[in-house]
C-alpha cells in the first residue's frame, strides 16, 4: 500500500482526497479537466426520490474567506441518476460516495435501496445537514433521536456502508456523532456548512434568494478541526473531515484532527484543478514533516489529550 | 477550456468607472464564439473567494489577446481595476456557449441591442458577423452620454443607435424605442439588464439569442449556483432548467424564462 492511501469501510482510496458532495455535480464537468481516476473517491451530488429543482437565485454570497450557498439540493432524481448519472461514472475505478436527501425516513430508505444496489456505488453518505431545504436536510441532524432513528432505518436497506453528514448548527455535535455511530453507522462526514446570511446594503434585503445560507470555505476551517478532534476522541468510526480545505497542510491538520479522509469543496471553485493538484503535493510536504505514512497521522492531536 | 496566469498588456478607464482590460496569454486562442466568457481570479488570497465572471469583448488570436470591458462595481472589480500593466491574472476560460454567428446569411440584417455593460459582449461578435457579410444595425443604451464607450468601434462596424435615458445624447429613452423604429431585421442578438432583457424579447419582431448574468460559484456547471429555468423541459435531456454558466450564458429568446 503507499504511504498516501487509506483505508475506510466501503473505500479503499488511493489518496484521502475526494471532492465534496455538492461541489462536483456528477462528475462530469470536472471530467472534462482531469482524469478522475487521480481522486481518492468522488462523492457526488444530493440525490432525492424525485428531481429537485431547488431555491430561487442569487444562490450564493461572498465572504471573506469562504462563501453562503442556498442551492437547495437542486437534482435530478433517483431514476435519471441510476439511469444516467451512475453509469457515465463507470468507466472509473475510483471509488464512488453517493450524498442521499429526502424529506421523511422514507425517501432516505427508498434511495439508499437503489442507490445501493449500483455495482459502482461504494457507499452513501447521508444527508442530515442540508440548511437549505424547509423539509428534510437539517431537520434530521439537529435532534440525535431523530438523527440515529433515520440511521438505523437507512442501514436497514443499504448494500454498502453508510457515512452520516454532519451539522455543525448544533450545541452538542460529540452527542448526535455518538447516537449516529450506536444506530449503526459506518462513518461520519463532518462538516456540513455552517448557517449564515449577508445583506445586500442597496436594498437592506439579504442577498440570497433563500435569505439565509450555508457558509463554507476557509472561514469555517477552525470549527471543522475542532469539531472533528472531539468527535473523533468519542467514537470508533472513521471520519471524512471537510470544511475550508484549500492546501496540502489543511488535509494534514484535518487528519491529524481526526479524520480518516478529508473531501474539498469550494476550493474547487476557485481552482477546478485543486483536487489533483493537493494530492500531487502531499508526499512532498510530508517528508518535509518527517510524516513516513499517512495513516499514521489520524488523531494524532488527541495523544496529549490527558495532560 | 484552460487555466492560466495571462499577462496584463493594458487597462484604461474609457468611461467613469468602466475599464478596459487587455490580457496576453495562449489562452486567448481557445476563444471558440463571441459572448463567451472569463472566470477571473482577482486576488491571490482568499479575498474574494470566488473568481469573477467577465465576458469577452475581443480578441486578437494572433497575438493572443483577449479584451474585456468591465464595470467597477464591488470589492472584486475594484481589485481588478487596481491591477497594473505587466501584472499577471490567474484566467479560467473561454467559458460558456457563445452567440452563435452561422445563423446570420450574408446580406442578411442583424440587429445588436447592448445595454450598459452588456455591450462589450456584442463587440467580437459584430465583428464576426461583418466578417460573414451580414448587415450590423447596433443599439447601445446608456444612462448619460458620459457612460457612452465602444460606440466610435461599433460605428467601423456598420450603422449606430445611441440612447440615453436622460437624452444627453442620441435618442433619448431605452433600447426597445429604437428597436420599435426599425421596421425590417433578421435576427437579433442582445445583452444587458434583465429587465432590458424582457423588453427587447417583448419588442422584437424576428428570432433572437439573449445572453444572460447571474451571480456564479465554480463557472464550469457543477455547483448549480446559476441556474435558470427553461420555458419548457429540453428535449434532449428532459430537465426544466439551464446552467447559465455552461449551458448559456446564451439563449434562444423565449428558451428561458426571463
Amino acid at each position: 500500500m503507499s504511504r498516501i492511501a487509506v483505508n475506510l469501510p466501503g473505500l479503499t482510496m488511493k489518496n484521502p482526497v475526494m471532492p465534496a458532495s455538492g461541489c462536483f455535480a456528477f462528475g462530469q464537468e470536472y471530467g472534462k479537466l482531469y482524469d478522475l481516476n487521480r481522486l481518492g473517491a468522488i462523492c457526488v451530488k444530493a440525490v432525492t426520490v424525485e428531481e429537485r429543482r431547488g431555491n430561487p437565485t442569487p444562490r450564493v454570497a461572498e465572504t471573506p474567506g469562504g462563501m453562503l450557498n442556498a442551492i437547495g439540493l437542486q437534482n435530478p432524481g433517483l431514476e435519471h441518476v441510476l439511469e444516467h448519472e451512475l453509469p457515465w461514472l463507470e468507466k472509473y475505478d475510483t471509488p464512488i460516495v453517493v450524498n442521499i436527501a429526502g424529506y421523511q425516513v422514507e425517501d432516505y430508505m427508498e434511495v439508499a435501496k437503489e442507490i445501493s444496489k449500483v455495482s459502482n456505488v461504494n457507499a452513501i453518505e447521508l444527508n442530515i445537514s442540508c440548511p437549505n431545504v424547509k423539509e428534510g436536510g437539517i431537520t434530521f441532524g439537529t435532534d440525535a433521536s431523530t438523527a440515529a432513528h433515520l440511521t438505523e432505518k437507512v442501514k436497514t436497506v443499504s448494500e454498502v456502508p453508510v457515512y452520516v453528514k454532519l451539522s455543525p448548527n448544533v450545541t452538542d455535535i460529540v452527542e448526535i456523532a455518538k447516537a449516529v455511530e450506536q444506530a449503526g453507522a459506518d462513518g461520519l462526514s463532518m462538516i456540513n456548512t455552517l448557517l449564515g446570511m449577508r445583506i445586500d446594503l442597496k436594498t437592506g434585503q439579504p442577498i440570497l434568494a433563500n435569505r439565509t445560507g450555508g457558509l463554507s470555505g476557509a472561514a469555517i476551517k477552525p470549527v471543522a478541526i475542532r469539531m472533528i478532534h472531539d468527535v473523533s476522541q468519542q467514537v470508533d468510526i472513521p471520519i471524512i473531515g471537510m470544511g475550508g480545505i484549500y492546501e496540502v497542510d489543511d488535509i494534514l491538520e484535518f487528519m491529524m484532527a481526526g479524520a480518516s479522509a478529508v473531501a474539498v469543496g469550494t476550493a474547487n471553485f476557485i481552482d477546478p484543478f485543486v483536487c489533483p493538484t493537493l494530492i500531487d503535493q502531499l508526499e512532498e510536504r510530508m517528508d518535509e514533516l518527517g510524516i513516513d505514512k499517512l495513516s499514521s497521522i489520524v488523531g494524532r492531536s488527541s495523544l496529549c489529550n490527558n495532560l | 477550456m484552460k487555466m492560466e496566469n495571462m499577462t496584463i498588456t493594458a487597462q484604461t478607464e474609457v468611461a467613469p468607472k468602466i475599464y478596459r482590460i487587455v490580457l496576453n496569454g495562449p489562452l486567448a486562442r481557445e476563444l471558440r464564439d463571441p459572448g463567451q466568457f472569463v472566470n477571473i481570479r482577482v486576488g491571490t488570497g482568499i479575498d474574494p473567494t470566488l473568481r469573477r465572471p467577465i465576458s469577452i469583448c475581443d480578441v486578437d488570436l494572433e497575438n493572443e489577446e483577449l479584451t474585456m470591458i468591465y464595470r467597477q462595481e464591488g470589492k472584486g472589480t475594484k481589485l481588478l481595476s487596481e491591477k497594473l500593466v505587466g501584472d499577471e491574472i490567474n484566467i479560467l476560460g473561454p467559458l460558456g456557449q457563445g452567440f452563435p454567428v452561422e445563423v446570420a446569411k450574408k446580406n442578411s440584417t442583424c440587429v445588436l441591442i447592448g445595454g450598459g455593460v452588456g455591450i462589450p459582449p456584442l463587440y467580437y461578435l459584430a465583428k464576426k458577423l461583418v466578417a460573414t457579410g451580414a448587415n450590423v444595425i447596433t443599439i447601445l443604451g446608456f444612462r448619460t452620454e458620459k457612460d457612452i464607450f465602444l460606440e466610435e468601434e461599433f460605428n467601423e462596424l456598420g450603422q449606430v443607435i445611441v440612447t440615453t435615458e436622460d437624452g444627453s445624447k442620441g435618442m433619448k429613452g431605452y433600447v426597445t424605442d429604437a428597436l420599435k423604429s426599425l421596421t425590417s431585421y433578421d435576427v437579433y442578438y442582445t445583452c444587458g439588464p434583465k429587465p432590458m432583457l424582457r423588453a427587447v424579447e417583448i419588442t422584437a419582431q424576428s428570432p433572437g439569442y439573449i445572453s444572460l448574468e447571474e451571480r456564479m460559484g465554480c463557472g464550469v456547471g457543477a455547483c448549480l449556483a446559476c441556474v435558470c429555468d427553461l420555458t419548457k423541459p429540453n428535449e434532449e435531456t428532459g430537465k426544466g432548467y439551464a446552467k447559465i454558466c455552461s449551458d448559456g450564458p446564451v439563449f434562444l429568446a423565449g428558451e428561458v424564462i426571463l
